[in-house]
C-alpha cells in the first residue's frame, strides 16, 4: 500500500518547478507487486447472487461507446435505444451509465436519450480535444470542448498531451486540463450544473506505472472529475495493474484532499468475467465508495452483450447465444 | 536412479484430454474419471468435462462455423481426405485401442478401423457432391430461375454411440462436418479413448480448430447443457438413449429433446433398433443437418 505525503497541495500547482518536484516525489510503483496483486485479485471466484449483483452493477457502469470514423446518426440512435433498455425482454435490466460518442454526434445522442433529469438519466459523454491523439492547438481543443458542451454533452472525455507529459512539460499538461475544465463550465453547461470532465491518460503510451501514477495525480490536481485509462485506439488499453495504480491514486488523493475522483477503465474489456475482476479490484483497493456508476465506469461496446448473455443465463438457467442480443 | 537392465524404462503415460477449439485442455473442473477396458480392468484416467467445457466448446464451434462453411466444398473434401490419410498412418494404435476398449480380437479390431477410415473417405467424397444431389434448379411455371441450395445448419451437438467407439463416432461426426457444420461431440462414455486419439488426428491434419470439438465425460451431465444451449442449432441423440446407449428406457433422450425445443433445434432421435455401423450409411446423416435455401430470380429478357 502506498502512502503519499499529505503536505498542503494548494501550492503545488502554483509553479511548474513545484509541480515537477511533487510528481517526482511520488513513491515509485512496485511493478512486480502491482501485477501480482492484480493477478491475485483476478483469481477470486464470484458466483450466484453475488455474480448477479456484479453483472447488474457492471451494466449500470458502462459508457456504451462508438468512436468510429463510420459512425452515423442512425447508429448513435440505435446505441441510445440500447443504452436505455439493454435487454428489451427484461424490464428489470438496468440502463447503462452513458453513451460515449464523437462531439458532432453528441446532439444526436442527447435527443435520442431524451431530456429527462434525475438519477436514472443516461448521460451523454463526448470525447473532445482532438481525440484520440490530442495533437492540436489549445484553441482548437477548447473550441472542440465548447461545441460538445453546447450540443448537450454531460461529460467530456479529454485526452492529455502525452508528448508534453513524456518530455517533462507537466505544467503545460496541467494548464491544458485546467483550461478544458474551464470550458466545461461555459455557456450551455447550465443544464443540471457542471459538465463532468474525464481525463484520458492513454496509459498504453505512458510506458511505466510510475508515469501512470504521476499522470493520475497531475490530472486530479488540475481538477479532473474522472481519470480514464485509454482511448481504446492504442494497445495495450485498460489492464488490471494499470487500473490498480489509478485506483490507488484516487484513494490517496481523497485521503489527502477530501475530494473524490472517479476512474474509468476503457478499451479491451470484452468479457463479463473481466468486468467482475475490475469490480473486485475496485472494492479491494478503494472500498465500496467507488462501487457506483458515479465513481467507476467501463468504456466498452462489446462488453454489454456479454453481460446480457450472462444475465440471461442467470435468469433462465440455460446458456444463451449471440442470436439473442443485438448486432452493434 | 539408473535402469538396471537395458529396456527398463520409466513408463511414459498419456494424459487423455479434451479437444476444444484446436487445443487440448484438461477439464475446467479439474476432474477426471476412470476408464476401464472391456474386461473391467483399469485402463486410464480421462478428463471429465463439465458444463463450462461444453459452453467453451460451443463458443469455439460457433467461432469456427462461418469460416468452415465458407470454404469451397471441394477444399472441405480435401481437408477431410487428409484426415483419412493421417488415420491410415495410425491404424495400429487405433486397432489396439478399439480392441482393448470394445473387447475385440486383433483381426476384428483392424477390420473395424479399416471400416472407419473408409467411412471417413466416403463422407469426404460427399463434401462437393451434396449440393448437386440435394439442390439444383427447380422447374417452375413462370419466367423465373428457381434454385435450391443446401446450407449447413450451424453448430451441431452430437452424443456419439456408446458401443462403437470409433466406427460409430466417425459415422456420426464426418457427415455433419463434411457439409460445413461444426460439431461438439460427447464421446462414448465407456470407451472414450479412441475418440481422444481421433482428436489428435484432427489436430494434426488440416481441419481448422473449433470445427470438431470433443468432450469426454458423463453424457447425463453434459448433454442437458448442450440440449438447452440457445447457440446450438441441432442435436444428435444417437448415443443418448435407445438401442445404442446404456440407457435403453429413453428417458434421458426424451428430456434432452424437450430441452432442445426451447430454440427449435433440429433433433435426431436415438435409433429404435441398434444401428449396423458397417452397413452402407446412405445419405441420411448428410441430409439432416442441411437447410435447403430456395431463391427465385427473374429470367432476364
Amino acid at each position: 500500500m502506498t502512502t503519499t505525503s499529505t503536505a498542503p497541495l494548494g501550492d503545488i500547482t502554483g509553479s511548474e518547478a513545484a509541480l515537477r518536484g511533487f510528481l517526482a516525489g511520488l513513491p515509485g510503483v512496485d511493478q512486480v507487486g502491482a501485477e501480482a496483486r492484480a493477478a491475485m485479485l483476478a483469481s477470486r471466484s464470484v458466483k450466484t447472487s453475488a455474480k448477479s449483483y456484479a453483472v447488474d452493477l457492471a451494466i449500470s457502469m458502462i459508457d456504451l461507446t462508438t468512436l468510429e470514423g463510420a459512425d452515423t446518426a442512425g447508429k448513435v440512435r440505435a446505441l441510445a435505444a440500447k443504452a436505455l433498455r439493454p435487454d428489451p425482454s427484461d424490464p428489470g435490466c438496468p440502463s447503462v451509465a452513458a453513451v460515449c460518442v464523437y462531439p458532432d454526434l453528441a446532439g444526436t445522442a442527447r435527443a435520442a436519450l431524451g431530456n429527462s433529469t434525475g438519477h436514472s438519466r443516461v448521460q451523454v459523454a463526448s470525447v473532445a480535444t482532438a481525440f484520440p491523439s490530442g495533437r492540436a492547438s489549445l484553441e482548437t481543443k477548447l473550441r472542440d470542448t465548447a461545441e460538445a458542451v453546447a450540443a448537450g454533452a454531460d461529460e467530456i472525455d479529454m485526452v492529455i498531451d502525452r508528448g508534453a507529459f513524456l518530455s517533462g512539460h507537466e505544467g503545460r499538461v496541467l494548464d491544458e486540463i485546467v483550461a478544458v475544465k474551464q470550458a466545461c463550465r461555459g455557456p450551455g453547461a447550465g443544464r443540471g450544473g457542471e459538465v463532468h470532465l474525464k481525463v484520458i491518460l492513454e496509459t498504453g503510451e505512458l510506458g511505466t506505472y510510475d508515469n501512470v501514477r504521476r499522470a493520475s495525480w497531475l490530472a486530479m490536481l488540475a481538477g479532473a472529475d474522472f481519470i480514464k485509462t485509454s482511448t481504446g485506439k492504442v494497445q495495450p488499453a485498460a489492464t488490471l495493474p494499470v487500473t490498480l495504480v489509478m485506483l490507488e491514486a484516487v484513494r490517496d488523493f481523497r485521503a489527502a484532499t477530501g475530494r473524490q475522483v472517479g476512474v474509468k477503465a476503457a478499451g479491451g474489456i470484452r468479457a463479463s468475467k473481466d468486468a467482475v475482476r475490475y469490480l473486485v479490484m475496485v472494492n479491494e483497493v478503494t472500498g465500496g465508495d467507488w462501487l457506483d456508476p458515479r465513481w467507476f465506469r467501463f468504456g466498452a461496446s462489446g462488453l454489454l452483450n456479454d453481460l446480457l448473455l450472462q444475465r440471461q443465463k442467470l435468469a433462465t438457467g440455460h446458456y444463451s447465444g449471440p442470436d439473442h442480443v443485438t448486432l452493434d | 536412479m539408473t535402469a538396471d537392465r537395458p529396456g527398463d524404462r520409466l513408463t511414459v503415460r498419456k494424459t487423455f484430454k479434451l479437444y476444444i477449439g484446436g487445443a487440448f485442455p484438461r477439464s475446467e473442473s479439474g476432474r477426471s474419471f476412470v476408464v476401464r477396458d472391456a474386461e473391467g480392468r483399469f485402463w486410464a484416467n480421462a478428463a471429465q468435462a463439465s458444463r463450462k467445457d461444453a459452453r467453451d466448446a460451443v463458443v469455439a464451434a460457433r467461432t469456427a462455423q462461418p469460416g468452415w462453411a465458407a470454404r469451397a466444398p471441394y477444399l472441405r473434401g480435401q481437408v477431410l481426405y487428409r484426415v483419412a490419410e493421417v488415420l491410415e498412418g495410425r491404424k495400429a494404435q487405433f486397432a489396439a485401442e478399439v480392441g482393448r476398449g470394445e473387447g475385440l480380437a486383433a483381426p476384428r479390431a483392424e477390420e473395424v478401423v479399416d471400416a472407419a477410415i473408409d467411412r471417413w473417405v466416403w463422407y469426404a467424397g460427399w463434401a462437393d457432391k451434396v449440393g448437386q444431389v440435394l439442390g439444383g434448379a427447380n422447374p417452375v411455371a413462370g419466367p423465373y430461375f428457381n434454385l435450391s441450395t443446401p446450407e449447413p445448419t450451424g453448430v451441431v451437438a452430437v452424443v456419439a454411440p456408446q458401443e462403437s467407439s470409433l466406427l460409430g463416432l466417425v459415422s456420426v461426426v464426418a457427415p455433419v462436418v463434411a457439409t460445413g457444420n461444426t460439431v461438439v461431440v460427447i464421446a462414448s462414455e465407456r470407451v472414450p479413448l479412441p475418440a481422444v486419439t481421433l482428436a489428435e488426428v484432427l489436430a494434426t491434419s488440416d481441419v481448422p480448430g473449433g470445427v470438431v470439438n470433443l468432450l469426454t465425460g458423463r453424457v447425463a451431465e453434459i448433454a442437458p447443457w448442450l440440449a438447452s444451449h440457445l447457440d446450438v442449432d441441432a442435436l444428435d441423440l444417437t448415443g443418448a438413449g435407445g438401442a445404442d446407449s446404456d440407457e435403453p428406457t429413453g428417458q434421458l433422450a426424451g428430456e434432452l429433446e424437450a430441452a432442445a425445443a426451447e430454440n427449435l433445434k433440429r433433433v435426431r432421435r436415438p435409433p429404435v433398433v441398434p444401428e449396423d455401423w458397417t452397413a452402407d450409411p446412405g445419405m441420411d446423416r448428410l441430409r439432416w443437418t442441411l437447410e435447403i435455401k430456395t431463391v427465385w430470380h427473374p429470367v432476364g429478357v
